[in-house]
C-alpha cells in the first residue's frame, strides 16, 4: 500500500510544480496591478505556439515567411532596447537630451537587421534558444499592447471590469495566435527523457514510478521560481515592484511610473507564461487545450493567496497532491459506495479543498490579512 | 458618439438583414451543410476530416458535374465540438439553398443526440457515421437516424472479438481485467453498455474510468491503471485525449500492444505526437484505413494537380482523411438513390432520407467509384440503418499504420437485443409511435 | 415598456421566421432571465458567482426528473418552478462560505459549485434515468392541455415566464429586500451595523438568483435543446452568463437584457457578416477571427463604458429628447 501512495504522492507533487508556475503568473499581477488576470492561461497557449511554430521540426505544415520576418524584428528591437537600457544605465550612468530619438533609431535599426536575416534565412526550423528568444520578446511586446490599449484606460476600476477585460484578452489571444500560426497539435522538443524510471525496486514491488521528463519538468519550473524570487528581493526594479504592491499612490509619490511597472510586471508573467508554455508545450503537445490550465491554477490561488509567491508554491504543491491522492485511493471507494458512473473526483476535490481550508482562513495561506474598517 | 455609433450599428445590422433576404438562389443545386471543426480542443482531429468532406464534394462537381448534373453546394460551418454551437449551425444551415439540407453530419456523438430531437420534426436525415447513439440503429423507431457502417457497440464489441481471438476464446477472459479510459461525454460513454453486457457474459471485471474534457490530465487515471494492473485498456478519446493516454501509457510502462482504441482513436494525430511511445498501440479500424486508392488518383487529377485541394497532397490520405472522403461519398450515393426515384433535380430531405435507407454499394460500385479496399459492400435497411458491422484491427508500428487482422463482424446475438431494448425505451420515454418495418418495401 | 411586452407578444409572431426563433429569440430571452439571476447576486448584492451554469444545471436535471418521474405533473410551469426551486435550495448551500469569502476568492469559491455540479450530473446514474449515454432528452411538453411544440409555442411560453420574472426581480429590488442587498453590496459592515443581518441578505441574494438561474436553466434544456448532457452547462457557460450581467450594466435589468441581446447576437452576427458580403474565407479563419472581434469588443465596451450598455443606453436618451437642438 506504501509504494502506490508515494508513488502517487511524486506524481501529484511533479504535476504540483506544474501548476505553481501557471499561478506564479497571476499572482505576480494580481500583485502588482490588483488585475485578476485570467488570460494567462491563454498567454501561456500564445507564447507555445509561438515557441512550436519559430523552433517548429518540419512535420509538412509551414508557416508563412512574414511570420519568421516579423519575429525576428521583434527580437531585433528587444536586443537594441534591452542593449541601449544597459549603456544608459550601467555604462553611461544616465543619459542626455536626445536619448528618445537615439533609441528610437536604435530599435529600427534592430528591426531591420533582425528581419533581414530572417529574410534571408528563409522559413525555416529555427534552434530552440532562438525561438525562446523571440518568444520572449514577442511577450513583451504583447505586454506593451495590452498595457498601452487596455490597461490604461480603466484604471481606477473595479476589479471585477478589470477581470472581464482579461477575459476579452483570452478570447483575443485565443483567436490570434490560431490565426497566425494554425490550430493544428505541434512540437516543442527540449529532449525531456521519456522512458518510465522505476527506483527502490527492492523495497517495493514493481518500485517507484517516477517520470524522469516531469522530474526535469519540476527542476525547470523550481528554478525559475528561484529566479524570480531573487528578482524581487535583490534587484531595483524587484523591489519598485514591491513597492507598488504594497501602495500605489505611496509608491508613485516617490517616483516609481506606475505605467512602466505595470508593463514590466505583464512582462514578467508573459515570461513566466513562456516558461509554463514551453515546459506544458513539451509535456503536452502545443494545441488549444493547453490555455484550459489556467483553470487548475485556481484553486492553487485560493489556497495559497491571491498575492503571495510562496502561497502559490505550497499552493501548487498541495493541490496537485490532494487532487491525485483523492482520485487514486477516494473515488473508487465513492464509485463503489454510490454506484457511480466512473469517478473524475479530481476536478472539483481541489476546489471543495481550498473552499473548506477558505471557510478557516479567508486570506489563504499566504495571503495578507484583510483587516475591514467602515 | 454614442449615437453615432448607434445609427451605424443599426444601419449594419439593416444592411446585413437585406443582404440576406435577398441571397440569390440557384435552380439546380444540391445543398449540403458541413458541421466541422477547424478550431478549438479537437482542431487537429477535426481539420482532416473536414478537408475530405470538402474534397470529394468538389471532386464529384469537377469530375462529374456534380451528381447527374445537379451542383452540389456545401457549405461549411464551424461547430468548435460545442453542442450549442453546432445546433446552432444546423438550424442556420437547415433551410439553405432550393430544398434546403440533403442531410446533415454532426460530427458529434452530442450534437447528434441533439439533432435526433429535430430531424423528424424538420425532415433532415442525420448521417452519424461511425459515431452517434447505438440504439439509432433501429429504423423503426429512428427513423431519421443512419449511423452507417458501425455504431459504438459494434465497434466495442468488434475488439473484445479480436481480443478474445488472442486470448484463445471468450471463455478465456474469465477472471481478466479490462479498463475502458473514456471521454466524459455522450461519446465516451457509448460503449459502456456494451462492455458491461459482455463482461457479464464472459466473467471479466469491466471498469470505466472517465477522462475530463479537453482531456489532458490524465495522471491519476494511469497512476490506477498501473497500480490495478489490468489486462488489456480500450481507449475512447478523441482529439489531444487520445495522444495524451498514450503518452501517459508510455510514462506509467502500460505496454501499448494491450491497449485497444476505437476508431476515432486511432488516426496519424493521436498516435504522432506520442512519438517512439505510441509503438505497438492498438485501434479498431472503420472498416478503412490510411493509404490511398483508386478514388485517390481522381483528385489528384480533378483537384490536387490544379491547386484546388483543401489539405497538403502528403496529409491526404490519412485516416482521418480518408474517413472524410467515405463520409461524403456515402452522402453522395445516398442522393443518386433517391434520384432514381425523385428525378433528377435537387431533393428534400426526406427524399434523400429514402435514398439512404435504400442504400446499397455493391463490391462492383465500389470499385467503380474507387473505394475497393477502403469500404466493405453494404446495405442500408428499415431494420438496420448500419448498412454494415465489419470492422478490422490496425496497429501502430512507429510510422505507419498496419492493418494486423481479419474482418470481425459484430456479433448480433449480443447487439440486437441490445439495440432493441434500448429503442424501445427511448420510444416509450418520448412517447413515439413505432414503425413497423416489415410493412415497408 | 409595455409597448415592447405587446410587440414582443403580438408583432413578432408574425414576422419571425423559425431561425428566428429557434438560435435568437428563444436563447436571448432565456439567457437575460439567467443574466437578471446573476445580475441580483452580482449586481445588486455585490457577491461575484462563476457558478451559473451548475445552478442551470441544477434547475435543468430537477426539472427533468420531475418531469420524468411523476407524469401527473406534466406541466411545464411545474415543473419550472420546482427546478427554479431546487436550484434556490443548492444556491443557498453554496452561498454559505460568502460569509466568510470575499470578492475574487469567492467568486473561485463558486467555481467549486460549478464542478462539483457537473460531475455530480455526469455521474450519478439515477440523476439521468440510467440512460447508458448520460444524455436526457424530453418530448411531448405541455402547459395546461397547451401542446408546446412549434417554436413560435416555445417563443411565447418563454416570453411569458420572462415577462413574469422580470416583473417580480423589478418588484423585489426595489423593496426593502432589495434595499437590504444593495447595503450589503456598498458596505457590509457598515450594514450589519445599522441592522441587516449579513447571512440572511446574502443567502436571499443567493435563494432568489439561482432560482431565476435554475428556471432559465429548465428553459435551456427543455426549450431549447429538447436532448441534453452536463457539457451544456458547463463552465463557459457561467463565464457568457458573468459577459452579460457586465456588458450590460451591473444592477440593471435593463442591462441584462441588452448584455444578453449582445453576447447572443454578436458571435452569430460577426460568423456571418462576412458572408452577407460576399466576402470568401476560409471556416477556419472565420472562427478566429470571431474570437478576436469578440474580444476587442468586450473590451472596446467595457473602456467606452464600464458601467454597461445600461449606461450608454440612459445616455443616448437623454441625447435624443435634445437632438438634433442642443440648447
Amino acid at each position: 500500500m506504501l509504494g502506490p501512495f508515494l508513488e502517487t504522492l511524486i506524481g501529484g507533487l511533479l504535476t504540483g510544480v506544474l501548476y505553481s508556475l501557471v499561478a506564479l503568473g497571476f499572482v505576480l499581477i494580481f500583485k502588482a496591478s490588483g488585475v485578476f488576470n485570467f488570460a494567462q492561461g491563454a498567454m501561456v497557449l500564445f507564447a507555445a505556439l509561438t515557441i512550436a511554430r519559430l523552433s517548429g521540426e518540419i512535420d509538412g505544415k509551414e508557416v508563412h515567411l512574414a511570420n519568421f520576418v516579423v519575429a525576428a524584428a521583434i527580437l531585433g528591437v528587444a536586443v537594441a532596447f534591452i542593449g541601449w537600457y544597459a549603456w544608459r544605465e550601467y555604462i553611461a550612468r544616465g543619459a542626455g537630451p536626445g536619448e528618445r530619438r537615439k533609441m528610437q533609431v536604435l530599435a529600427a535599426v534592430g528591426a531591420l537587421v533582425g528581419g533581414i536575416a530572417a529574410y534571408s534565412y528563409g522559413k525555416g526550423a529555427w534552434p530552440l534558444w532562438l525561438a525562446i528568444a523571440a518568444t520572449a520578446a514577442i511577450m513583451g511586446l504583447l505586454a506593451y499592447a495590452i498595457e498601452r490599449l487596455v490597461l490604461r484606460h480603466l484604471v481606477n476600476q473595479e476589479g471585477i471590469i478589470l477581470f472581464m477585460a482579461t477575459l476579452g484578452i483570452a478570447n483575443f489571444l485565443d483567436g490570434f495566435g490560431q490565426t497566425l500560426w494554425g490550430s493544428d497539435i505541434y512540437k516543442i522538443n527540449l529532449g525531456l527523457p521519456k522512458d518510465p524510471l522505476f527506483l527502490f525496486e527492492g523495497v517495493f514491488p514493481g518500485g517507484l514510478l517516477v517520470d524522469p521528463g516531469e522530474l526535469v519538468a519540476a527542476a525547470i519550473a523550481a528554478g525559475l521560481v528561484v529566479v524570480l524570487a531573487i528578482f524581487f528581493q535583490k534587484t531595483r526594479v524587484g523591489r519598485a515592484l514591491r513597492a507598488v504592491a504594497d501602495d500605489h499612490a505611496a509608491a508613485q509619490s516617490v517616483g516609481i511610473p506606475l505605467n512602466t511597472i505595470w508593463l514590466i510586471v505583464w512582462t514578467v508573467s508573459g515570461l513566466v507564461a513562456l516558461a509554463a508554455g514551453l515546459i506544458w508545450g513539451a509535456k503536452l503537445g502545443v494545441q488549444f487545450s493547453i490555455s484550459l490550465i489556467a483553470l487548475k491554477a485556481l484553486p492553487v490561488l485560493i489556497l495559497g493567496g491571491f498575492t503571495s509567491v510562496p502561497g502559490a508554491i505550497v499552493g501548487g504543491l498541495i493541490i496537485g497532491a490532494g487532487e491525485k491522492l483523492s482520485e487514486v485511493f477516494l473515488a473508487p471507494i465513492l464509485v463503489k459506495q454510490f454506484d457511480l458512473a466512473g469517478g473524475g473526483i479530481e476536478n472539483w476535490f481541489a476546489y471543495m479543498l481550498a473552499l473548506v481550508f477558505l471557510l478557516f482562513r479567508p486570506q489563504g495561506l499566504f495571503g495578507e490579512r484583510i483587516i475591514e474598517r467602515v | 458618439m454614442t449615437l453615432r455609433k448607434a445609427v451605424l450599428l443599426g444601419a449594419s445590422i439593416a444592411a446585413a438583414g437585406l443582404a440576406l433576404a435577398s441571397t440569390a438562389q440557384a435552380q439546380n443545386e444540391q445543398f449540403i451543410p458541413g458541421l466541422i471543426y477547424r478550431t478549438g480542443a479537437y482542431a487537429p482531429n477535426g481539420i482532416p476530416f473536414a478537408n475530405g468532406v470538402a474534397d470529394y464534394y468538389a471532386l464529384v462537381n469537377e469530375r462529374d458535374g456534380g451528381i447527374n448534373g445537379v451542383k452540389i453546394v456545401y457549405e461549411e460551418c464551424d461547430t468548435g465540438y460545442a453542442t450549442d454551437r453546432g445546433v446552432e449551425c444546423y438550424e442556420r444551415l437547415k433551410n439553405k439553398g432550393p430544398t434546403g439540407a440533403a442531410y446533415v453530419n454532426p460530427l458529434s456523438t452530442g450534437i447528434t443526440f441533439a439533432l435526433t430531437e429535430k430531424a423528424p420534426i424538420d425532415k433532415i436525415p442525420v448521417i452519424s457515421m461511425g459515431y452517434g447513439r447505438s440504439e439509432s440503429r433501429d429504423g423503426s423507431v429512428f427513423q431519421w437516424n443512419f449511423p452507417l457502417l458501425g455504431t459504438y457497440w459494434s465497434a466495442a464489441d468488434i475488439i473484445m472479438q479480436h481480443i478474445a481471438l488472442k486470448e484463445g476464446g471468450f471463455d478465456k477472459l474469465k477472471g481478466k481485467k479490462i479498463v475502458l479510459v473514456y471521454h466524459d461525454s455522450p461519446y465516451g460513454k457509448e460503449p459502456i453498455a456494451l462492455l458491461e453486457q459482455r463482461a457479464k457474459m464472459h466473467g471479466f471485471t469491466f471498469t470505466p474510468m472517465p477522462v475530463t474534457h479537453p482531456g489532458v490530465e490524465q495522471k491519476a487515471t494511469w497512476l490506477q491503471i498501473r497500480q490495478n494492473r489490468p489486462d488489456y485498456v480500450l481507449l475512447w478519446g478523441w482529439g489531444v485525449m487520445n495522444s495524451t493516454s498514450i503518452k501517459e501509457a508510455a510514462a506509467v510502462g502500460f505496454p501499448r500492444d494491450k491497449m485497444f482504441g476505437v476508431w476515432w482513436s486511432g488516426a496519424e494525430p493521436d498516435v504522432r505526437p506520442a512519438e517512439g511511445g505510441a509503438k505497438g498501440y492498438h485501434a479498431a479500424m472503420l472498416q478503412h484505413g490510411a493509404g490511398q486508392f483508386g478514388v485517390h488518383a481522381d483528385l489528384k487529377k480533378y483537384l490536387y494537380d490544379k491547386g484546388k485541394g483543401s489539405a497538403k497532397w502528403d496529409e491526404v490520405g490519412e485516416v482521418l482523411y480518408n474517413r472524410g472522403l467515405v463520409n461524403a461519398m456515402l452522402g453522395v450515393e445516398a442522393i443518386r438513390k433517391a434520384q432514381t426515384k425523385f428525378g433528377k433535380k435537387p431533393l428534400t430531405g426526406e427524399q434523400v432520407r429514402w435514398g439512404i435507407e435504400n442504400l446499397e454499394l455493391s463490391a462492383a460500385r465500389l470499385k467503380e467509384l474507387g473505394f475497393d479496399g477502403m469500404l466493405q459492400p453494404l446495405k442500408v435497411t428499415c431494420s438496420d440503418h448500419e448498412g454494415t458491422r465489419a470492422g478490422r484491427i490496425q496497429q501502430w508500428d512507429g510510422a505507419k499504420w498496419v492493418v494486423v487482422s481479419d474482418w470481425y463482424q459484430s456479433d448480433d446475438t449480443v447487439l440486437k437485443p441490445m439495440v432493441n431494448a434500448a429503442a424501445k425505451k427511448y420510444a416509450d420515454e418520448k412517447k413515439l409511435t413505432v414503425r413497423d418495418c416489415s410493412k415497408e418495401s | 415598456m409595455l409597448a415592447v411586452i405587446v410587440a414582443a407578444f403580438l408583432a413578432v409572431p408574425m414576422v419571425a421566421s423559425p431561425y428566428l426563433y429557434t438560435e435568437i429569440l428563444i436563447p436571448f430571452l432565456i439567457l437575460s432571465l439567467a443574466a437578471i439571476g446573476l445580475n441580483i447576486l452580482v449586481g445588486y448584492c455585490g457577491q461575484v458567482s462563476l457558478g451559473t451554469g451548475g445552478f442551470m444545471a441544477v434547475g435543468a436535471y430537477a426539472a427533468y426528473n420531475l418531469w420524468l418521474r411523476v407524469p401527473e405533473l406534466n406541466n411545464l410551469i411545474v415543473v419550472f418552478l420546482f427546478g427554479g426551486l431546487m436550484a434556490a435550495a443548492v444556491g443557498i448551500l453554496f452561498g454559505i462560505p460568502s460569509l466568510r469569502i470575499k470578492g475574487f476568492y469567492l467568486a473561485v469559491a463558486t467555481l467549486a459549485s460549478q464542478f462539483f455540479l457537473d460531475w455530480l450530473f455526469a455521474r450519478v446514474k439515477w440523476l439521468t434515468n440510467y440512460t447508458p449515454s448520460g444524455s436526457v432528452a424530453v418530448g411531448k411538453l405541455e402547459v395546461f392541455g397547451w401542446h408546446v411544440d412549434t417554436p413560435a409555442d416555445r417563443y411565447l411560453l418563454i416570453l411569458g415566464i420572462v415577462v413574469v420574472g422580470t416583473l417580480v426581480a423589478k418588484n423585489l429590488v426595489r423593496g426593502h429586500i432589495g434595499r437590504s442587498w444593495m447595503a450589503v453590496r456598498d458596505m457590509d459592515i457598515a450594514a450589519e451595523i445599522i441592522g441587516f443581518r449579513p447571512l440572511r441578505t446574502k443567502l436571499t441574494a443567493f435563494a432568489v438568483s439561482s432560482f431565476f438561474i435554475g428556471v432559465a436553466g429548465a428553459m435551456w434544456a427543455f426549450l431549447r435543446l429538447g436532448a441534453w448532457e452536463p457539457l451544456a452547462f458547463d463552465i463557459n457557460r457561467s463565464f457568457q452568463i458573468l459577459f452579460m450581467v457586465i456588458i450590460g450594466g451591473l444592477g440593471s435589468l435593463v442591462g441584462s437584457f441588452m448584455g444578453a441581446a449582445f453576447i447572443v447576437l454578436m458571435p452569430i452576427l460577426l460568423n456571418q457578416l462576412p458572408g452577407w458580403f460576399g466576402i470568401r474565407m476560409s471556416t477556419a479563419l472565420l472562427s478566429h477571427l470571431e474570437f478576436m472581434v469578440f474580444g476587442a469588443m468586450i473590451v472596446f465596451f467595457l473602456i467606452v463604458e464600464p458601467h454597461g450598455l445600461a449606461r450608454l443606453w440612459a445616455v443616448a436618451k437623454e441625447k435624443l429628447r435634445l437632438w438634433p437642438f442642443p440648447h
